[in-house]
């Protein structure tokens, strides 16, 4: 008896953990189950095993318009914000200049913002200027919510970096621009990496601003969102569960190539 | 000065100047634009939807009053949230970083994972699970430990629990970050001096990960305090919180002056409540 006690509090934090991911992944695993379910309205209630909304993923009206919308979001904005935020972590992580606070500050208020304020300031500035709400407006919204996180990532992996590394290339007689091709640039895309694929899950997963910026067109969100009321369609747990599996994929692959390369 | 030292004072600027020029086109320029649309009024006689600049400050009185319940639920709910989430989150954290061994860089990825499966259908998922028909409440009603009336969902509880759930990996990886830095052997060097585990934690471990602690707080309760998708999912009329007014009022009500005012309010509290959260909890050092 003492000897089980003994063991139980030795593992009591391990124990915790399996109880603490359990119950981040009852959702998903409930999300993931109920894709097999053979629903014919509503997806509520269990109604028996079948694949068809896996071999359908299309079947729900409107689902996949909605989904090719959001990956092509999600895309665009990675692409602007990864560029441009990635531009001012380099430039904040690398130099002292005058107003380096200020800029500190301008990235950081963003994510100070409550996701609706940003969402309704847009809105109101493009009612202002007569643009209707849609496409671009969305792009332009989420780039502008996924800038700081890739400053953040981005300075966060500039700031790890051994400056002695660089030293050595230039004292191999590298100049500036070769050092940052050859050296900086390739110890920092790891960074840039996690930087871009952060900012598609937080594009590819953002409801608030979306709903303020884009008038009529759906995205995956908004559409889980607006059918909520009426029971979301089973297409709609196989698209969440795809995505699922698919980024876990490569964030594994990922690290196992990030994994190799140090070793070799 | 030589041309190459005077492009390397450019530089910075150079580089700075596009994401600049974006943030103070669309953050700085549509904030201002928010401030005047919330003291805006009515047109006499104009169809719904039209205003006028006319700078009438009492919006912002008007809207406070007629709203302060939600207000008051929005930061209640939201700082509820932020303490239940630390709680979870601050032991897994302690958990991947000490006793992660070879498996913590997995365990980080499952930490995120559940991100990808849309956040949306996660809150429809929990929905379902505490509802009538889910697998929770029915074996509860059979052992009598809640009553036929009682229901998880559209309650203040489901928001409450919803909203800890999915702002549960801002915290947790804020916190690992930091455990993670601490140097094991000051917690080693703590128990040589008598320290017991509990000592140890409160005079060690939290210490230092003070860091970790802000960071995941502020990541919480920001995005909680303005959240509408969780009330509007799991909650009731009666959990309505200021986001679900914001939103109503742009979209079904068209008051814009409404709505901009109640979202100037709530930024600037949440910014006034950092400031002094982030003072007192004596840390610079923000993201």
């Amino acid at each position: 008896m003492r000897k089980v006690s003994r063991w139980f509090q030795r593992n009591l934090i391990r124990i915790y953990a399996i109880v603490a991911f359990t119950y981040l992944f009852i959702p998903v695993a409930y999300t993931f189950a109920f894709s097999f379910n053979d629903s014919r309205k509503s997806n509520l209630v269990w109604q028996g095993f079948t694949l068809g909304n896996w071999q359908n993923p299309c079947g729900a009206p409107e689902i996949c318009t909605a989904l090719g919308n959001s990956i092509k979001i999600g895309f665009l904005a990675t692409l602007f914000s990864t560029i441009l935020g990635t531009m001012i972590a380099f430039a904040i992580g690398r130099y002292h200049f005058k107003g380096r606070s200020t800029t500190n500050l301008l990235i950081f208020l963003p994510m100070a913002t409550p996701e609706i304020v940003l969402g309704a300031s847009l809105l109101s500035l493009f009612l202002v200027f007569q643009i209707n709400p849609g496409f671009w407006p969305t792009v332009i919204a989420h780039v502008l919510f996924c800038i700081s996180f890739v400053v953040v990532t981005v300075k966060a992996r500039i700031a790890s970096l051994d400056p002695r590394l660089e030293q050595a290339a230039m004292d191999l007689y590298a100049n500036e621009r070769e050092t940052f091709r050859r050296v900086t640039l390739p110890l920092v895309a790891p960074g840039i990496a996690a930087a871009a694929l952060l900012a598609f899950s937080l594009s590819f997963d953002d409801f608030i601003i979306t709903n303020f910026n884009s008038g009529t067109m759906t995205t995956f969100p908004k559409f889980v969102y607006t059918s909520a009321a009426r029971g979301i369609p089973a297409q709609a747990n196989v698209i969440g569960s795809a995505m699922f599996f698919l980024a876990l994929a490569i964030v594994i692959i990922g690290q196992f190539v990030g994994r190799k390369r140090k070793v070799s | 000065m030589t041309q190459s030292q005077g492009f390397k004072i450019r530089t910075p600027y150079l580089l700075l100047l596009p994401g600049m020029a974006f943030l103070l086109t669309f953050f700085i320029f549509p904030l201002i634009n928010l401030a005047q649309t919330s003291t805006q009024t009515p047109v006499g006689g104009g169809d719904t939807g039209q205003y006028e600049q006319s700078l009438r400050l009492q919006n912002y009185v008007d809207a406070f009053i007629e709203n302060r319940e939600q207000f008051g639920r929005s930061f209640l709910y939201a700082t509820i949230a932020t303490i239940l989430a630390l709680l979870i989150a601050y032991p897994l954290a302690y958990a991947i970083a000490f006793k992660g061994g070879k498996l913590k860089n997995l365990m980080l990825v499952l930490v995120i994972a559940p991100f990808f499966t849309s956040f949306l259908l996660r809150t429809v998922a929990w929905k379902q699970i505490l509802g009538e028909e889910g697998f929770v409440v029915p074996p509860l009603r059979t052992l009598g430990i809640i009553s036929e009336s009682t229901t998880l969902t559209s309650s203040a509880f489901a928001v409450v629990a919803g909203m800890t759930y999915n702002f549960l990996p801002f915290m947790t990886l804020p916190l690992y970050a930091s455990i993670d830095r601490i140097d094991p052997r000051t917690l080693e060097a703590s128990g040589d001096l008598y320290a017991n585990g509990f000592t140890t934690f409160r005079k060690v471990t939290l210490p230092l990960s003070m860091p970790g602690v802000v960071a995941g707080t502020l990541l919480t309760f920001i995005p909680a305090a303005g959240d509408y998708v969780n009330a509007a999912i799991l909650g009731s009329p009666t959990t309505k919180m200021l986001g679900n007014v914001i939103e109503s009022r742009y979209f079904r009500i068209v008051d814009y002056p409404t709505a901009a005012a109640l979202s100037f309010t709530l930024m600037i509290s949440i910014l006034i409540l950092v400031t002094f959260y982030v003072r007192k909890a004596g840390t610079e050092e923000l993201v």
